[in-house]
């Protein structure tokens, strides 16, 4: 069902996109009159899908008006159907979690057909995961557009929600607004210069979780870090992507930008050779980890965004998707063990850049 | 800087400020004399004046009886040491069942917030509509008597007022006149 080729979120242009690789808003919502996921029944879980089905018409572009020739409108998928590396590709895509991509009960995902910029989970944790995906930093346009998405959910079905505790979630961590605002960020700079620990702290001061690429329990790969606000409760919507998108984000970024420049004016020399050292690996290497790509196409990226290699940025975001696991062997047309796609993975880089004329 | 109970050195917990003929009249009491003063704690017990920093005349609803933490939610069986243990509440009604327990763990988790503030679902109705209203003016009541901002509080308190007329949900004569 996902597109040839590769996420909008990842390829396309975005605000600030030499630091903020992509945006996502997500909304937690649970149907009043119905246990929480893990404790309805497969029957229940049967009926939630089916009254959330019933509302998904109207979804996507342009809400009321979306229809597939406008390109809008969103793609039910059945998770209980969809063979392994399908899911697999939703998880790359940061289109389902990796939790919603295993197990039997029912669950869905609706995604978006003409971007795959909304995805809805359903009977993930809480009944329903909105989430917003975006290239860059777009939190506002985000937020407007998951808020859309959801009065016209909650315009036709009655939602769980308390006065004092505002929208209820299965987990209280999310409860409130059941708002998560986050960004990956890539964060090279601040590593390499020692910083990257001040970053943290400054986070956890602000009660802002730090990820890595996959988000909830990943490590950090490539330098790519996911932050995201963790207090739901007693801020409004506004409030919360204020603090984050307003205050802190725009800080993170201009650290980075400074800790880039003064990199690249003390130890010039320095930066060029590991770039380049990862780039003639990336042309190169016969065989690569899959971590391992990760930490090169950093470098790489690291290197594209502060003029050192003239390449299209675009390139490496393509990379980074298409060198995983699922989407590797999608583009092979063949299941491939560990052995296998560290060869096609490492081919498929050299191929790509060679296209791009690096 | 914390204030002082106005009656002995303990810390005040319970601040009443009234503007009576252009006067404001301040009272600060520790929990013992507020109790002596005939404060009533919210939800009952000592730890209510802490959650509660600002006394309204309005009367505070009491709780009904909530489960302890042995007997489960009644509509879905969940105890409370089950969600100890997976931290996941199993069905809406939790949140009622475990009100509680849970709000000193909402408030550890959501840097100290206490009520929800921010959108309402569109079928939950206007009454909802005002009950999260208030419930925005009461925080910021509360804020506004922590950083010591009396008329802001004043005015505050007089639209809390209004809001509380609107939604009939206050009886009698529990403003008098002249009190703001
Ligand atoms: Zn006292
Ligand atoms: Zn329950």
């Amino acid at each position: 069902m996902v597109r040839d080729g590769c996420s909008q979120w990842l390829e396309a242009d975005g605000p600030e996109k030499d630091v903020v690789v992509s945006s996502r808003v997500r909304l937690a919502r649970n149907l009043a009159g119905y246990p929480f996921v893990h404790k309805a029944r497969a029957d229940e879980r049967e009926q939630i899908i089916e009254v959330v089905r019933g509302v998904l018409n109207g979804i996507g572009g342009d809400i009321g008006t979306g229809s597939r020739e406008s390109g809008g409108g969103v793609e039910w998928v059945d998770l209980c159907e969809l063979p392994k590396l399908e899911r697999g590709l939703l998880v790359e895509r940061h289109l389902i979690s990796k939790q919603h991509s295993k197990g039997s009960q029912p669950r869905g995902v609706a995604v978006s057909s003409s971007d795959e910029s909304l995805s809805i989970m359903v009977n993930e944790e809480d009944h329903l995961r909105i989430q917003v995906l975006q290239p860059g930093i777009a939190l506002d346009n985000a937020l407007e557009e998951i808020g859309r998405v959801d009065d016209h959910i909650e315009a036709q079905l009655d939602i769980a929600y308390s006065p004092r505790f505002g929208y209820l979630t299965a987990c209280p961590t999310n409860v409130g607004t059941g708002l998560r605002v986050s960004a990956m960020l890539h964060l090279p700079g601040l590593r390499l210069s020692g910083e990257i620990e001040k970053v943290r702290k400054a986070a956890k001061a602000m009660n802002i979780a730090v990820r890595g690429f996959y988000g909830e329990g990943s490590d950090v790969a490539g330098d790519f870090y996911q932050l995201s606000n963790q207090v739901t409760l007693g801020k409004s919507e506004q409030d919360i992507l204020g603090s984050f998108a307003g205050q802190f984000l725009p800080d993170i970024v201009e650290y980075e930008r400074s800790a880039r420049r003064s990199m690249l004016d003390s130890r010039r020399l320095v930066v060029e050779d590991q770039v380049f050292r990862a780039l003639g690996t990336l042309t190169h290497a016969r065989q690569l980890k899959a971590d391992e790509v990760l930490d090169l196409l950093s470098y790489l990226r690291f290197g594209v965004c502060t003029g050192v290699i003239d390449m299209p940025l675009d390139v490496v975001g393509k990379l980074v998707l298409l060198t995983q696991p699922s989407h590797l062997q999608r583009l092979c047309g063949a299941r491939l063990d560990q052995a296998e796609r560290r060869v096609e993975r490492a081919c498929l880089v050299r191929k790509t850049l060679s296209e791009a004329g690096v | 800087m914390k204030r002082k109970c106005d009656f002995c050195d303990s810390e005040a917990v319970v601040h009443e400020i009234t503007l009576a003929g252009g006067k404001k009249i301040e009272k600060h009491l520790c929990e013992m004399h507020a109790m002596e003063e005939g404060f009533e704690a919210e939800g009952g017990g000592a730890s209510g004046f802490l959650t509660s920093k600002i006394v309204l005349a309005a009367g505070q609803k009491q709780p009904a009886g909530k489960p302890g933490k042995r007997e489960g939610c009644s509509d879905c069986g969940t105890t409370f040491d089950e969600f100890r243990k997976t931290g996941l509440l199993g069905c809406s009604n939790c949140y009622e069942a475990f009100e509680e327990q849970l709000g000193p763990l909402l408030q550890r988790a959501h840097d100290g917030a206490t009520h929800h503030v921010g959108k309402i679902p569109s079928r939950a109705g206007s009454s909802v509509d005002r009950q999260q209203r208030l419930t925005a003016l009461r925080r910021q009541l509360s804020d506004a008597v922590e950083a010591e901002q009396y008329e802001r509080a004043a005015t505050l308190r007089d639209e809390i007022i209004t809001t509380e007329q609107d939604a009939g949900l206050r009886r009698g004569t529990a403003a008098s006149e002249g009190e703001v």
